[in-house]
């Protein structure tokens, strides 16, 4: 059984559906990575699978049952976590505060999982007592999928974790999110680098209109003559 | 000596009382508007509402033949504190919570807390009557004179009971406020969805129990400053609405949002009321001998006459508007 299956998912926020049926399945080994031309539904998805918006039709099944319209304050606790695109730390909040949130449903000592964070992201432990909005892009990002791993999740969310940064720091984030899915949390992200992301991608999406157009590993969808001509900038 | 002994009793004894009002009434109005995103018009009523609720039991507890040795304010004011962050919970869950859930806007949620500040007004007189009330119908409020003739001073330095238990209880307050703010868990929760209610939504933070928080915290702080209000002056059914304009100017000039910039901006603003409405003429006076022959102090050096007192908290506001809009700790601008 997968981690996360979608099942024809249809939604959007009150007007026309923006989600035409999408399907997904994501394995906890998994790397999904969704691609396709802006408006096509990518952050979308994963908003939808997160409760940010009203799921009209289809399924989305998480460890056998259906959560499609949980809010995420039931979803954090399941084992779901999300990194918005935007706005995504504190910024008043000092790093290691920003760290504490991402535990706020967890009873048990976060302790551990705090150390586990700082070994993953060494120069958040060293700037852990300064206010997160006073650290530069990368950094930020790291505060984020910090918080965002607090929770323990089974499957970590992540929409475009590379924009805005400079390459050295989308190479490090790439790099980052691979050890995180080798320690057993599956991924599912939206990129806008979709050959830089794809090429480590045990799954891939082609989104397109709301609706999956492509489907399958990265390095195949690469390699994809049709897929590269139309989505990938050939 | 005696001029400072006077500045001492009008400035800076007065100011702090003003100042300890102001600032607990302005951290409700900033906690509010950084979790719920509106400007909370009734606050000034709910202080009111808790200075009533104080009297209440107050008057119950003389009733009842108790008798204590502080005065019966503030001895009620634990539980009075209670009944008025339940109060606090009931105003929102009636008007503002079914708002928010048909996604209202902050303005709307604005002009629905000017009519729930109309009903409170209107209540209190029909319960109370729109006389003034006084706690001190049956105990006397004590007064501490420090004699000041060691250092010269023909006047003592006055207090009174009320006053400096004042003090205590606003001191005790902003510590804990502090405490819970950085050390607790939904302390922490309340300044993460102050900073960014979406992104502490995604994190699984239970916002309606930080909202729900927000209310208590800020009902039980408008009960002390509304009774302290009532214990400085006395109580009547317009006590804290003729003050909601300098509480916004203190959560503005803060910064609004900002807890500790609230506080801030109530000492501030008070000062500068006190300072402003206070005859400098009593201070000065010994420089009279140094001016040419025929030239004296007017009577009265005030920069402002009492009656327009509110007008320094409009000045204050339009100063930082224009120098700093975010305040002097930067909270939110919209």
């Amino acid at each position: 059984m997968p981690l996360i299956e979608l099942k024809h998912v249809v939604g959007g926020y009150g007007g026309a559906p923006i989600l035409n049926g999408v399907d997904m399945a994501i394995e906890a080994s998994d790397i999904g990575v969704i691609v396709g031309p802006n408006g096509a539904g990518k952050s979308t998805t994963l908003k939808a699978i997160f409760g940010l918006l009203r799921v009209t039709g289809g399924t989305i099944e998480f460890g056998g049952e259906n959560i499609a319209n949980s809010l995420p304050d039931k979803l954090v606790p399941k084992g779901l976590s999300f990194v918005p695109q935007e706005k995504n730390v504190f910024t008043s909040m000092t790093v290691e505060e920003n760290l504490e949130m991402g535990a706020f449903t967890r009873t048990d000592d976060f302790r551990p999982t705090m150390d586990w964070v700082y070994s993953m992201f060494p120069v958040l432990a060293e700037k852990r007592r300064q206010p997160a909005g006073e650290l530069s892009g990368g950094q930020r990002q790291m505060v984020a999928m910090g918080r965002a791993l607090m929770s323990k999740p089974k499957l970590l969310m992540l929409d475009e974790p590379s924009a805005g940064l400079s390459p050295r720091y989308v190479i490090e984030i790439f790099e980052t999110i691979v050890r995180v899915n080798k320690e057993g949390v599956g991924i599912l992200m939206v990129e806008q680098n979709a050959r830089q992301a794809l090429a480590f991608a045990s799954k891939g999406f082609v989104l397109a209109q709301g609706q999956n157009r492509f489907t399958g590993t990265g390095p195949e969808l690469i390699a994809d003559p049709e897929v590269a001509k139309s989505f990938l900038g050939g | 000596m005696d001029e400072l002994i006077f500045f001492i009793n009008r400035v800076l004894i007065s100011g702090t009382v003003l100042g300890s009002i102001y600032a607990l009434g302005a951290v409700g109005v900033t906690l509010i508007f950084g979790i719920l995103r509106f400007a909370h018009f009734a606050h000034g009523d709910m202080m009111t509402m808790g200075a009533f609720v104080a009297f209440v039991l107050a008057a119950a507890m003389t009733a009842m033949g108790i008798v204590t040795p502080l005065p019966a304010g503030f001895v009620v004011l634990p539980l009075a504190m209670i009944i008025t962050a339940v109060l606090a919970l009931g105003l929102d869950k009636g008007f503002y919570a079914p708002l928010r859930q048909r996604g209202a806007k902050p303005v709307t949620l604005l002009i629905a807390s000017i009519g729930v500040t109309l009903m409170i007004q209107g209540l209190t007189r029909l319960i109370f009557g729109s006389g003034t009330r006084t706690f001190f119908d049956t105990e006397s409020k004590d007064i501490f004179r420090i004699d000041m003739s060691w250092a010269g001073g023909s006047r003592p330095i006055s207090i009174t009971e009320p006053q400096v238990i004042m003090f205590i209880v606003t001191a005790l307050i902003v510590v804990a406020l502090h405490l819970f703010l950085t050390r607790s868990r939904l302390g922490k929760a309340m300044r993460a969805m102050a900073d960014n209610a979406a992104l502490a939504q995604v994190s699984g933070i239970n916002t309606a129990l930080v909202v729900r928080v927000t209310w208590v915290i800020a009902g039980a702080l408008a009960c002390v400053a509304g009774t302290m209000l009532a214990l400085d002056v006395a109580l009547m059914p317009d006590l804290a609405f003729n003050i909601v304009l300098p509480i916004f100017a203190a959560a503005i000039v803060g910064g609004l949002g900002h807890a500790y910039g609230a506080i801030v901006g109530g000492f501030l603003i008070a000062f500068a009321e006190t300072m402003a409405v206070f005859n400098w003429t009593a201070v000065l006076r010994p420089i009279n001998g140094l001016l040419p022959e025929g030239m004296a102090l007017p009577a009265n050096l005030a920069l402002v006459p009492t009656e327009y007192k509110l007008t320094v908290a409009f000045v204050i506001l339009v100063i930082t508007l224009l120098v700093r809009p975010t305040g002097i700790f930067k909270g939110a601008s919209t």
